[in-house]
């Protein structure tokens, strides 16, 4: 298993936003965590990204654990993520937004930077080359220099998973990736997760789109009210009565 | 704090540099005597402050409220070792700037785990605490009526006179703007300002907030003592003003007006804040007042600062005929 999470529970203050979810992320596919606005995923994906320290529970990438470790230091061991909100650096262009996701690979030393050595020429060359091709293959070639406040929404939803590529995750976490966007910017997130898991990449998405969820992922986790309702292929999923509840629950006045 | 430009492509910060350099080499063209070299000596002091403070708060984000307090231990710290010690200057300047980078590291590390104004906070206490001890403990500063320098000299060599000193300062400035935009244009400096664009999202992708940070600020106070520790071998003597909050407030001043993020920015808002109160010496009483307008104007109708905003009024300029 790539990645474990053993009881996790987070509490704030008297508000039990997760309770004891226990799950296991096989390496190589598509994971998908469902559930009503308000059922804990984004707490979730904050624990397992080492934003939020878990008020109980353990979790480990590739059996090494990683509980109580900075974010940094999760983002060092392989997870990479994306944000609900955007978080893109608007002080930088989009080139220089990937190319600062490349911070683990290439960061050279000191005194190579502040002499500008030809080592480190040959490095910003390299990561520049790096960062083009992942904008190609989220197709952001043509904002490569744009300044990031300038570019509309959609193409900053990309741009921040990018940016995320450029770290070299072993596993991506994409929070709401497709939220806002329109049908065809949709496809195209679609389309560009297929891609990343034929890459290789492991993926965990966080969605309220079904139609994308059920299209793309091999494995859904449904929580509800902080607690893991359901889990497994998305048929069996999307036919449990349990999940079936929880979402007319949730929608009918 | 405004949303910052973004920063502007190497290959025009190479510009910059070059502008910069001829600017220098030539100014003395317009410099009629020793008082008009003096001013300008000092521009360049300042903006070697300036360039650095920016790092911290143009690209890294963080704000100091105390980095006039590293300007005073710099140039107390190489007095009071060739004075009172007998050391010799070069040792003095190196020992006083390695010394306050240490200090920076060591108030630093604690206070930059924390978010927000926490470093604001502890850089204006710090800054105070610094004025003071350099005021009251008169047995090595001079107290309030300041100390006496010794010149800059090595091996018999002295360095002395305004010309001198010109070239000297101008040389060190274009030097310093060539590592800090070198810096900018790195992995490094792409780390600083990712924590200023967003920190959540900077520490996602693996860079280390706290450490990142503390190299700003270390960087930043090690230049401001550098700057410190010149200015008074070459002023021969220091008071304690040189160390107070309101110093601290003319740096940021100057930062702020020139355009955050911007190292050319950093050594406009100086030469124009250090050279306007020469100028206007009949408003000497209402120093303070003239600063605080500057910085509330700026922040109302040009939040980016001078160069940037000039730079974006250009290149709108430039856009507009076709």
């Amino acid at each position: 298993m790539l990645l474990r999470a053993e009881n996790l529970a987070k509490r704030f203050g008297g508000v039990r936003a997760v309770q004891d979810v226990s799950f296991a992320l096989a390496p190589g596919m598509v994971h998908a965590i469902i559930g009503p606005n308000g059922a804990g995923k984004t707490t979730l994906l904050n624990m397992l990204t080492g934003i939020y320290l878990p008020s109980e529970g353990r979790v480990f990438l590739e059996e090494r654990e990683l509980t109580g470790q900075q974010p940094h230091r999760f983002a060092a061991a392989g997870i990479g993520r994306t944000f609900q909100n955007l978080q893109i650096f608007f002080n930088m262009s989009a080139l220089e937004n990937v190319m600062a996701g490349r911070w683990l690979h290439e960061r050279g030393s000191f005194a190579a930077a502040a002499l500008r050595l030809p080592q480190l020429r040959r490095a910003e060359r390299h990561c520049r080359a790096e960062a083009l091709s992942l904008l190609d293959l989220v197709g952001l070639t043509r904002w490569a220099d744009a300044a990031s406040d300038a570019m509309p929404y959609g193409a900053l939803k990309r741009l921040e998973i990018a940016r995320a590529l450029a770290a070299g995750p072993k596993l991506l976490l994409l929070d709401e990736p497709a939220a806002g966007l329109n049908p065809t910017e949709t496809h195209e997130i679609d389309r560009l997760i297929r891609e990343l898991a034929a890459r290789g990449i492991t993926i965990v998405l966080v969605e309220h789109n079904m139609k994308l969820v059920m299209g793309v992922s091999g494995h859904v986790i449904v929580l509800d009210e902080g607690r893991l309702l359901a889990e497994g292929e998305p048929r069996e999923v999307s036919a449990d009565p349990r999940v079936i509840e929880a979402y007319l629950g949730e929608e009918a006045p | 704090m405004a949303s910052p430009a973004a920063a502007a492509p190497p290959s025009a910060s190479r510009r910059g540099i070059v502008a910069l350099a001829i600017a220098v080499a030539l100014l003395p063209l317009a410099l009629p005597n020793n008082y008009t070299y003096e001013i300008a000596i000092l521009v360049g002091l300042n903006a070697i402050v300036c360039v650095g403070l920016n790092l911290l708060i143009g690209y890294a984000g963080q704000i100091s409220l105390g980095h006039a307090g590293f300007f005073g231990l710099g140039a107390y710290g190489t007095a009071i070792l060739a004075t009172r010690y007998g050391w010799p200057t070069p040792a003095s300047l190196g020992a006083a700037i390695a010394g306050v980078a240490l200090l920076a590291w060591a108030i630093g590390r604690p206070i930059l785990r924390l978010r927000g104004h926490a470093l604001a906070m502890a850089t204006l206490g710090m800054g105070i605490i610094v004025a003071v001890v350099i005021a009251t403990e008169d047995r090595y500063t001079g107290g309030p009526d300041g100390m006496s320098v010794p010149p800059l000299g090595i091996a018999g060599y002295v360095l002395a006179g305004e010309r001198h000193w010109y070239w000297v300062v101008g040389v060190l400035l274009v030097a310093t703007v060539w590592l800090a935009q070198n810096l900018i244009d790195s992995p490094r400096g792409r780390a600083w300002r990712a924590l200023h664009g967003s920190e959540v999202a900077a520490s996602a992708i693996g860079i280390d907030p706290a450490r990142h940070k503390l190299s700003a600020f270390v960087l930043s106070a090690a230049l401001a003592a550098a700057a410190g520790a010149l200015t008074a071998h070459y002023s021969g003597f220091i008071t304690p003003a040189k160390a107070s909050f309101l110093h601290s407030i003319e740096l940021v001043t100057m930062v702020v007006f020139g355009g955050m993020a911007s190292s050319l920015g950093a050594v406009l808002g100086a030469a124009v804040l250090t050279t306007l109160p020469q100028l206007l010496t009949v408003f000497k009483e209402y120093e303070m007042v003239l600063l605080g307008a500057v910085l509330m104007l700026t922040m109302i109708f040009m939040p980016q600062g001078l160069v940037p905003t000039l730079g974006r009024a250009l290149a709108a300029a430039r856009r507009k005929p076709r």
